[in-house]
């Protein structure tokens, strides 16, 4: 730990220091004798000026603490003093040999594909739908992207009592006739992990819609007009040109759709606690690295897992960018232009 | 009104083409409104659930938990207000957003500005870092950052939640900023170095006023986002008199659990300032989220 201290105490105390000696320095600069070589000692300068302490901050806190999980990950661990009883690969063997860690991954995979399933082509009919010209639109959009500002905790709490045995929600159904459609909604191991995705859909299809209606009014408005000139019904302008250049937009959110469900932690954890989600089915890698890392203070462990975790969103992601968002010029994720 | 008309008069029309297009439009903008209502109530209603909630007392709740209020109760509102526990959350709360926000605005400003306006080598790879940042939230580096937040001294402290927040709100705000700061006019850079400015004079004179709209797009968002933010303080923050709202909320939830309606109330003043902040600046925070994403 003595080490890890010192390093990191002196990587954070250098930012504040850095600039600020610096801009000292370039203050009384404007040099016009020495025109050749100044301009770009200068410009040096300022760019490490105004991106260091960025760049400082980020690789330190963003940057680093994968590096020192993989380190970390070698050992058995309990967090405190320098870890020193190296077990090599025996933390990974043991992850990928436990049932509960499986079955995490496998909710992980699921929420993946369903969150697409069910946001993707929501969103889209959604944005398709609002994106005709209607009064209260604005409003409408604000509205529909407040389960999205909401905090994951209000999202857990107000939904873990609605969803309870007797909460709102089976209560509600009993009053409209269906009392045969009343479930035990977060306890039931067949119908937690659908519970967890009718949040999941509730709190990030805003998201979503705001996006796709982005995208769609981005679209000329000319190519609309030349189709309907053609007598192109309304169903195939949107097939034939609305989906296609609206193509773009549905893979980026694809893309931090898929990466958000690998990560997801504070909703299951809050809703289902550190005890439950694994029996109710709702488990994933993130839960498991917390209740066997953090709370079991197995940390050589917990960090193994988050090189996993690491491991599986970065391939996922270089896949996916590689075949899939490589066909999009102007991806923010790849280009920094316009 | 008139769209309800619209149909039956369809079959009576003589042209199929203009029978074909006509209702199709009405009745589409029709059901528009129906379905944009079901969603707005959709959306809704949950949060509903909880203000409303607020306002009933346990009894209510558990004999009818989706009723309306038979008399509304301020009590559990007035209780709550008077708890000195919210306040020194709210407080702890408040301390975190306003300095990520700060931090976030001023480093992320600076290093746009670099990414935006100054021509170097190594300037697309710095770009990707704070890209490739993008594709990693905190889940992946909490359990090796707690470890070195400890190692800093700084557990138990919002300093270890604040600079944290900042490192990694910087990707989002570097990638919406970068083409603010693009878009502003060469020609403008140019007049400000005739008329003697230099490039630092400039970015404090002319970059900095003229991206406020975007500095305010980000600052937002920072802001709520440390305003929602769960997973950090619940590492880093084990005194309970250090707690954000998040974690008081469920830390309230779980103590207070036969207390529904008390619950209700501490949750929904809990979501106050996120959402008075959303809803002031919303254009602002949905262009500059749709825009990040379009690139």
């Amino acid at each position: 730990m003595s080490d890890s201290l010192g390093e990191g105490k002196l990587a954070v105390m250098s930012s504040p220091e850095g600039p600020a000696a610096g801009g000292d320095g370039a203050g009384p600069a404007p040099s016009p004798a020495r025109r050749s070589k100044g301009p770009d000692w200068r410009k040096r300068l300022e760019i490490v000026l105004l991106a260091g302490p960025a760049i400082l901050m980020f690789v330190t806190f963003v940057m680093f603490p994968v590096v020192l999980a993989a380190y970390y990950g070698f050992f058995k661990w309990k967090g405190f003093g320098p870890p020193t009883d190296f077990v090599g690969l025996q933390n990974y063997v043991t992850i990928f040999q436990d049932a509960t860690f499986q079955d995490a991954l496998r909710h992980n995979a699921v929420i993946v594909v369903l969150s697409l399933a069910l946001q993707g082509p929501a969103a889209v009919l959604l944005a398709l739908l609002l994106n005709q010209k209607m009064r209260g639109r604005s409003l409408v959009r604000v509205l529909i992207f407040v389960p999205y500002v909401v905090s994951e905790v209000i999202v857990g709490t107000g939904w873990s009592l609605m969803l309870q045995t007797n909460g709102a929600i089976n209560d509600l159904l009993t009053k409209a006739g269906l009392p045969g459609w009343t479930v035990d909604w977060l306890s039931d191991p067949q119908v937690a992990i659908w519970s967890l995705m009718l949040i999941i859909t509730w709190k990030y299809i805003g998201f979503a819609v705001i996006l796709f209606l982005a995208g769609l009014q981005s679209i000329p408005t000319e190519l609309f007009e030349a189709a309907a000139i053609d007598g192109a019904t309304y169903w195939q302008t949107q097939r034939r040109i609305t989906l296609p250049l609206l193509g773009p937009t549905i893979r980026i959110w694809a893309f931090l759709s898929m990466i958000g469900a690998l990560q997801l932690f504070d909703l299951v954890y809050i809703i289902w606690g550190q005890y439950v989600a694994a029996t109710a089915g709702t488990s994933t890698m993130a839960t498991y690295m917390v209740v066997n890392g953090r709370n079991a203070a197995n940390y050589g462990f917990g960090n193994a897992v988050a090189v996993v975790l690491f491991l599986i969103s970065l391939v996922i992601a270089l896949t996916y960018q590689r075949y899939v968002l490589s066909r999009d010029t102007e991806g923010a994720l790849t280009e920094g232009k316009k | 009104m008139a769209t309800m008309t619209a149909p039956p008069l369809s079959p009576t029309s003589p042209r199929p083409e203009g029978s074909r297009k006509r209702p199709s439009l009405d009745r589409a903008s029709w059901l528009t409104y129906v379905i944009a209502f079901a969603l707005v109530g959709i959306c809704i209603g949950p949060v509903l659930y909880i203000i409303i909630g607020g306002f009933r007392t346990n009894a209510e709740i558990t004999t009818d938990p989706s009723g309306w209020p038979s008399t509304w109760q301020f009590v559990n509102y007035a209780e709550v207000l008077e708890s000195s526990i919210f306040w020194r959350q709210v407080a702890n709360s408040v301390i975190c957003g306003v300095f990520t926000t700060l931090g976030v605005v001023v480093l992320g400003v600076a290093a746009s500005f670099v990414l935006a306006r100054y021509n170097f080598s190594g300037r697309n790879a710095m770009y990707a870092l704070f890209a490739a940042g993008l594709m990693f939230p905190m889940t992946v580096a909490i359990t090796p950052l707690y470890i070195m937040i400890r190692g800093l001294g700084l557990s138990d402290s919002l300093a270890g939640i604040i600079l944290p927040q900042v490192a990694f709100a910087l990707p989002t705000t570097i990638i919406i900023l970068v083409p603010f700061l693009r878009a502003i006019p060469k020609e403008l850079e140019e007049a400000a170095a005739i008329d003697g400015a230099s490039r630092l004079g400039f970015f404090f004179r002319m970059v900095v006023p003229l991206s406020l709209p975007g500095v305010v797009t980000v600052g937002i968002l920072a802001f709520i986002a440390s305003w929602n933010s769960y997973m950090l303080p619940l590492f880093i923050l084990n005194n309970e008199s250090m707690y954000t709202l998040p974690l008081g909320v469920q830390a309230f939830a779980s103590q207070y659990s036969v207390d529904t309606a008390r619950v209700l109330a501490f949750t929904s003043l809990s979501m106050i300032p996120a959402l008075v902040f959303f809803s002031l600046f919303e254009r602002r925070i949905i262009g500059g989220l749709s825009g990040a994403v379009k690139g």
